[in-house]
């Protein structure tokens, strides 16, 4: 699916060598350094409501008076001493950082200072915005500015980086960056001068619970939290079927039928019904009505599939996951799950890289460098590779599986889904070492603005579209150049031994398979035309949900486990994809 | 004199509010505890623990946080009476 994630969050990794004054975006994970960011430079980042959303940096560009810098939002850090990759990555940066501005919770003043107070020993020059302004308001904190400005010895500026208040009076105050630099101190000796810095500048005044934090406190509770989780899944299944759904049917599908139709068929009888053009470029149209789905020519299948069958799905997911991810839920799923995923070798944090992955696997593997150590992350790596299939692959499923009956979506699903559970469990006992515990920060909830909803919907939609949609088509295109040339005919009898003899599809299937490891989606679209039996289609699906990562997914997987870790996940991928389809031909 | 009483965050019960006594653990697992907050003096309220050994969630100042049930074990308050 959209591989976004690696253009905003890996390419520009290490910083290019750039005359730029470089501004480090520093503070604690949930301060709303990545809203900050895109205040400041106009890029969009992913922002969400939940510790550990930025894993790489993002660069972008900013005036501060007539000079244009250079701006980086760095990943959130507790302190200067790394406990996971996505903390180590924010150290590597501060070492190449001009101006740091810290961008500090004034709902967590104190815990937030420890992180101020260690950059201020490290002598850079900084400035503070104190974000989140407007809720410390709403509970009753009040932080006198000047003196904390007095104490601290650098500039402090309150900020609500959602609306955007108090950005144009940061941007003026880098040019008063300073740095103090403070000795070096002790863990104590910083504690005591945090609580004094605490004590002078703020005061709590009581005031009641609302009903954001009872909900807040019941959805951690073993029996109300598993009810609002349960509620939540099912009404997340129903939400992002329905709005998918509906699209189809009443927008995309109306749209290809009664606009393009003509317009293929105009081309059809142009190129006089056949020939190598015409079956490259709109596949096999019979009798005046074109299949969009067995067609496949580059203007039929190759549009239909990512623009009518994937798209709509693209856009009720992260609609729904967007809404989930900004009100600030998936923390407190990490909470409930934490003791089933420890028997997969993994803790609960490791649901949200998992969730992201039902969205695309390319994110969501990037998102395991929150997860603290190497063992961990190559289990959630693979078990997100092989068990949980992107939106577009589920689209796909949806479409041509669920048209043989609600049934037989659901052995896929449920197929997945205790690969995913047997394979943790195995992996967890094979597999040297233990699964850290749980130590994370539960953000409050909020109450989502529809426009940053919308706009981080449109970030990853954009994304989908620049970035998967060429590559649809190109799969589309090599699929019908390697057909035309003859190349299938010879691996095809190869290959038939293991897809007939063990899995118990035609010969066919294996181009589907080979197709698998450019796009999925148009891999899942080719067993169509294959007239397979609904058992041989569910083996089929799942097979390729698990056989081998898409090229995207295969270059992070390359990168963020190396070679060898890529090798074992790899045949891990191939073994268990042939088992589980070789037991499922035999079941089914 | 009183004599206050201490137990464990495993023990304590939702709603339960007290004192961090102490952290038994390396440095390591003390660091990271105290940059999150968690250290002697600070006040805390349990506020939930999931079943079968799963995290507990405590609330300390402004902040909300979920910590493994063995991490729990190793963090002592002394109780408010």
């Amino acid at each position: 699916m959209a591989c976004h994630g690696m253009k905003t969050h890996v390419k520009k990794r290490r910083g290019k060598k750039s005359g730029l004054r470089k501004i480090l975006l520093m503070g604690n994970p949930n301060v709303g350094k990545s809203v900050v960011f895109s205040r400041l430079t106009g890029v969009r980042v992913i922002a969400s409501n939940y510790p550990g959303t930025t894993v790489g940096y993002t660069q972008g560009l900013t005036k501060v008076g007539e000079e244009v810098a250079e701006v980086i939002d760095v990943p959130g850090t507790y302190g200067l001493e790394p406990t996971c990759e996505a903390e180590e990555i924010a150290l590597e940066m501060l070492a190449a950082g001009d101006v740091v501005i810290n961008v500090v919770d004034a709902t967590n003043l104190e815990r937030n200072l420890n992180l101020t107070l260690q950059l201020l020993e490290k002598g850079v020059p900084m400035v503070v915005a104190l974000n989140m302004w407007d809720d410390a308001g709403h509970r009753g904190i009040h932080i006198d500015l000047k003196r904390l400005e007095d104490l601290l010895g650098v500039p402090v500026i309150p900020t609500v980086a959602v609306t955007g208040q108090g950005i144009k009076e940061l941007v003026e105050s880098i040019p008063a960056a300073r740095a103090p630099r403070l000795p070096p101190g002790s863990h104590d000796e910083r504690w005591v001068a945090i609580g004094s810095i605490v004590e002078q500048v703020q005061q709590v005044t009581h005031r009641h619970h609302t009903w954001l934090e009872s909900l807040e406190d019941a959805s951690v509770r073993p029996f109300t939290g598993i009810t609002i989780a349960v509620a939540i899944l099912v009404g997340t299944f129903l939400g992002i079927r329905f709005i998918g759904e509906s699209l189809i049917g009443y927008v995309l599908d109306p749209l290809f039928e009664h606009l393009w139709t003509p317009v293929i068929l105009f081309f059809s009888d142009l190129m006089g019904g056949s020939g190598i053009l015409h079956e490259v470029l709109l596949g096999h149209i019979m009798a005046g009505e074109v299949n969009y789905v067995e067609s496949f020519g580059l203007l039929t299948t190759g549009l239909y599939v990512p623009f009518a069958m994937v798209l709509p799905y693209i856009v009720s997911f992260y609609l729904v996951l967007g809404l989930l991810e900004d009100i600030g839920y998936l923390p407190r799923l990490a909470v409930l799950m934490d003791t089933i995923m420890h028997r997969l070798g993994l803790h609960g944090y490791a649901i949200i890289p998992t969730l992201l992955g039902l969205g695309c696997n390319v994110p969501a593997i990037l998102a395991t460098r929150i997860l603290e150590s190497k063992r961990e992350r190559f289990i959630a790596a693979t078990l997100i590779s092989i068990a949980v299939p992107c939106a577009a692959l589920q689209a796909m499923v949806f479409g041509l599986v669920g048209e043989r009956g609600i049934q037989y979506v659901a052995i896929v699903y449920g197929t997945l889904f205790l690969v995913w559970v047997v394979l943790g469990f195995i992996l967890n006992h094979m597999i040297k070492g233990f699964s850290p515990e749980l130590l994370i920060e539960i953000p409050p909830y909020r109450i989502p603005l529809w426009r940053t909803v919308f706009q981080k919907l449109w970030l990853r939609v954009h994304g989908f579209l620049r970035e998967a949609i060429p590559i649809i088509l190109g799969a589309v295109l090599v699929m019908n150049i390697l057909y035309a040339v003859g190349f299938f005919d010879v691996i095809v009898d190869f290959t038939a031994p293991v897809v007939t003899g063990l899995l118990g599809l035609p010969k066919e299937a294996v181009v589907a398979l080979a197709i698998g490891f450019l796009r999925k989606d148009v891999a899942v679209g080719m067993l169509a035309p294959l007239a397979l039996t609904s058992e041989q289609l569910v083996v089929g699906s799942v097979v390729l949900a698990m056989f081998f990562p898409c090229i995207a997914t295969f270059v992070v997987l390359l990168r963020e486990l190396g070679a060898v870790g890529m090798l074992k996940a790899a045949a891990i991928m191939v073994t268990v994809a042939l088992c589980v389809g070789g037991l499922l031909n035999v079941i089914l | 004199m009183t004599v206050k009483k201490q137990v464990n965050l495993r023990q304590m019960y939702p709603g339960q509010r007290g004192t961090v006594l102490r952290v038994d653990g390396g440095m390591g697992l003390l660091s990271r505890l105290s940059a999150m907050g968690v250290r002697p003096g600070k006040k805390i309220t349990k506020v939930s623990s999931m079943l079968m050994r799963g995290p507990v969630t405590v609330q300390l100042g402004g902040t909300r946080l979920a910590i493994g049930f063995g991490m729990a074990g190793r963090i002592l308050v002394e109780l408010e009476q």
